[in-house]
């Protein structure tokens, strides 16, 4: 793109900047333009389709969360519209106010709008926990194969595997495993009530969590350490640095792009943990996240439920947006570093 | 500023492509059923194809019906249209053709929780005058989950109750009563067992439970009008009966993870003295290789307060209705009678060991030799009231399951999980 867009740049030919491409032949500008619009056509279609599949249901979401959702008529017993809600469906979540007769009242226990904060807590908990689970057991996992050894290949196609398995499968799995009778009770001799507690429900979900996702932590790391130079820890263990120090000087300020962009695909991928508590405790003893809370939602109402999820929406692009910004995942930036420069 | 006249065209046909779709997705995301409120007078004496519409048919009993028919009615053809055999998914399946107003959609099978909601989107067709239907030999209470606000909206199809299972190895006599069930359990402690258990786990299924300790001991969960009326003294009874046995260890603390299966599979290996669950486990319990109590268990009705009076079995099973938008309607009306026939209910229990509605079937000698829980579940249905019925079911048992569930714990007292449940079910009608 930012190639065509030079040419393009000269037909202006009035421009202020009294560009030196100004001088330009006739012929040559035709051509420019011919060009960009060619480049227009051609990626129209692409640009159509994100704003159909990505743009689209998102505004739709904006716009049904400030319609009220559809209540009885007290006279008939049947639904009407609800017609325009203001910010009542963000007021609902955000200050849990629920409205009964009219009146606001502060949610009750048992509705969904009471658990709003406890679901954000605990979405944010799970992700805290899981990604820097995650990402240790999976650095170690990605130093293991990055090694030479007999084998190789088949150990990283094993560690595969459980990412490999579709996670409602991997969640019912778990949930056999820490059922009262199940495995992890017989292995270690306990009577631990795995789904029916909070902290050994909270643990029980982590735990298959990071089962599943750490293979996917390791790869993304094993892509970052494979791009270092074999000769700079040459170089290092001449000047004689400890191994240690070839990690902490090396190893992790070369593989941090990479680790970032992981550590970013992780963390926004658990913000929306659905499946595992969904299944393994169906969100009871405070394991319900975010997401689990939007299902629920949309049973009892859309328009609540289009609030709820732009909510969500709204926090996983903060997050997204301080990695990127600030903690310098390089995910979305053009890897380009001059082309800043360009568009000026 | 160049980059962005040059995105201008793509940028215009983007809005216009998103205010275009965005017309066609407010039109269907906010309907409701005021609207619709012509549908329901249309079509009444439409003859002609049909679709009939059902979850998954696990045990092969609708497609030699649906053939049955098309034998005898090749004008008016009935096509079988199978959804997934999950719950939720048939529901939202429904919800959507409702929403699109799906003419192809004629007769559909709705969970008896469903109903009200259905009902009050004025997405089912009610069974009055023309459409009317014969209730009178049907169970009570089935009809009264396909009725609401005093209309008839479905026609019962297939029903179920929950019942008692004992070890009559242990206890000669099953228990009349809940306290009598409870003084029992010192059986079960010398034997070490678990003494009694259903389905705590925070899903549906502690929703029913709940709801029969409730209403056995007198108490109710809404009124008539779908205000809640949960919170007073014979509910507060009726919770406390399972609070009380969960702390007591009368019922065991790993019975909090209980779902259906997870309890049959204990009453099987001998941990249970005493099982709340529905009438499948009979046959299993009886057949399965490992079942250590193939000769040695009995069935009763759920224990009431009273020994003349035996405990408020919940109600499950499904109901079968008209959509207001079907164009053959007096088709459909023949089909649901077909459907709810004598015949073909007893064709249900044999061929599916789906419990009937029709309540002459329960004394049918050669039904009960083949299904010997019959009686039982006869005298749990003649008792039963169905859950709440109301259009915001989803709320509902939320809030039911949540407080309830917090009771059982011990992170709130009854009283409180009670008043909780009330405030929370208003809530939850005045959205």
């Amino acid at each position: 793109m930012s190639t065509e867009a030079q040419p393009r740049q000269a037909v202006k030919s009035g421009n202020p900047k009294g560009n030196k491409d100004a001088n330009k032949e006739v012929g040559q500008d035709r051509k420019a333009t011919t060009q960009g619009r060619v480049a227009t056509l051609l990626v129209a279609p692409s640009l159509l389709l994100l704003a159909i599949v990505i743009l689209y249901p998102v505004i739709n979401a904006i716009i049904m969360s400030f319609q009220k959702d559809s209540g009885l008529d007290p006279a008939t017993g049947l639904f009407v519209a609800g017609g325009f809600a203001g910010v009542s469906n963000y007021s609902h979540w955000i200050l849990q106010q629920c409205s009964v007769a009219g009146a606001s009242i502060s949610c009750p226990p048992g509705t969904l709008g009471s658990q709003f904060w406890t679901a954000f807590g605990t979405t944010f908990f799970f992700t805290a926990v899981t990604v820097v689970l995650e990402t240790i057991i999976g650095f170690w996992m990605a130093i293991i194969m990055a090694r030479a050894f007999r084998g190789r290949s088949l150990l990283r196609a094993s560690v595969l595997v459980p990412w490999a398995i579709p996670t409602a499968v991997t969640a019912k799995l778990w949930f056999f495993i820490f059922a009262f009778q199940g495995i992890a009770n017989q292995l270690f001799g306990t009577s631990i009530l795995w789904t029916g507690s909070e902290w050994p429900a909270r643990w029980a979900i982590i735990i298959a969590d990071v089962w599943k996702t750490t293979p996917f932590m390791a790869l993304l790391i094993l892509a970052g350490l494979q791009i270092i130079p074999e000769q700079v820890y040459e170089a290092a263990r001449v000047d004689g640095a400890s191994a240690w120090q070839r990690f902490t000087q090396i190893t992790l300020p070369l593989v941090k792009p990479a680790l970032m962009v992981a550590i970013l695909f992780r963390t926004l991928d658990a913000l929306r943990m659905y499946d595992l508590p969904a299944i393994m405790t169906g969100g009871s003893n405070n394991t319900t996240t975010l997401s689990i809370l939007v299902v629920d939602q949309i049973r009892q109402g859309f328009n609540s439920a289009a609030a709820l999820s732009t909510i969500t929406f709204i926090v996983i692009f903060l997050v997204a947006f301080i990695f990127v910004r600030f903690l310098g995942a390089n995910a979305v930036e053009s890897t380009n570093p001059g082309g800043k420069e360009k568009e000026k | 500023m160049r980059k962005t006249k040059r995105l201008t065209p793509i940028a215009v046909l983007g809005v216009l492509a998103l205010s275009l779709a965005a017309c066609g997705g407010g039109g269907s995301g906010g309907s409701s059923g005021a609207a619709a409120g012509g549908d329901a007078g249309n079509n009444l004496d439409g003859r002609g194809p049909i679709t009939y519409v059902q979850g998954k048919d696990n045990s092969n009993v609708v497609r030699p019906l649906v053939d049955k028919w098309n034998a005898a009615h090749p004008d008016q053809k009935v096509t079988f249209k199978e959804q997934s055999d999950q719950a939720d998914q048939q529901h939202d399946d429904l919800v959507k053709n409702f929403q699109a107003k799906n003419v192809n959609y004629d007769v559909v099978d709705v969970d008896v929780v469903w109903t009200a909601e259905f009902a009050a989107k004025s997405w089912l067709q009610p069974l009055k005058d023309k459409m009317s239907i014969d209730t009178s030999k049907m169970l009570p209470a089935t009809v009264k989950t396909a009725t609401y606000n005093g209309t008839l909206y479905a026609a019962p199809q297939t029903s179920d109750g929950g019942i008692l299972y004992y070890r009559k190895d242990l206890v000669p006599t099953p228990p009349k009563t809940w306290d009598e069930m409870m003084s029992m359990c010192s059986i079960a402690k010398a034997k070490n067992m678990g003494c009694y258990a259903g389905q705590f786990a925070k899903y549906e299924g502690l929703t029913v439970n709940a709801a029969e300790a409730i209403n056995t001991a007198g108490g109710t969960i809404v009124g008539p009008d779908g205000k809640p009326t949960v919170n007073t003294d014979q509910a507060k009874a009726g919770l406390n009966n399972l609070v009380k046995a969960y702390k007591d260890g009368n019922i065991p603390k790993e019975a909090i993870t209980f779902q259906e299966e997870q309890g049959r599979q204990a009453f099987e290996a001998g941990k249970l003295l005493f099982l709340r669950n529905w009438p499948y486990v009979y046959n299993l319990a009886k057949t399965d290789g490992s079942s250590k109590v193939k000769s040695t268990f009995g069935i009763a009705p759920l224990p009431g307060m009273t020994a003349d009076k035996p405990g408020a079995s919940s109600l499950g099973g499904h109901n079968l209705a008209v959509s207001v938008y079907s164009k053959n309607k007096a088709t459909a009306k023949d089909f649901l009678t077909f459907m709810t026939s004598e015949e073909t209910e007893k064709f249900y229990a044999t061929q599916g060991s789906l419990a009937p509605v029709l309540t002459a079937l329960y004394d049918d000698a050669a039904l009960v030799k083949q299904l010997p829980y019959l009686p039982v579940l006869k005298t749990a249905l003649q008792n039963a009231v169905p859950r709440p019925v109301t259009p915001f079911y989803p709320a509902v048992t939320k809030a039911i399951q949540d407080n309830a569930y917090a009771a059982m714990q011990g992170q709130k007292p009854v009283d409180q999980a009670l008043s909780d449940m009330q405030s929370a079910i208003q809530a939850a009608g005045s959205q």
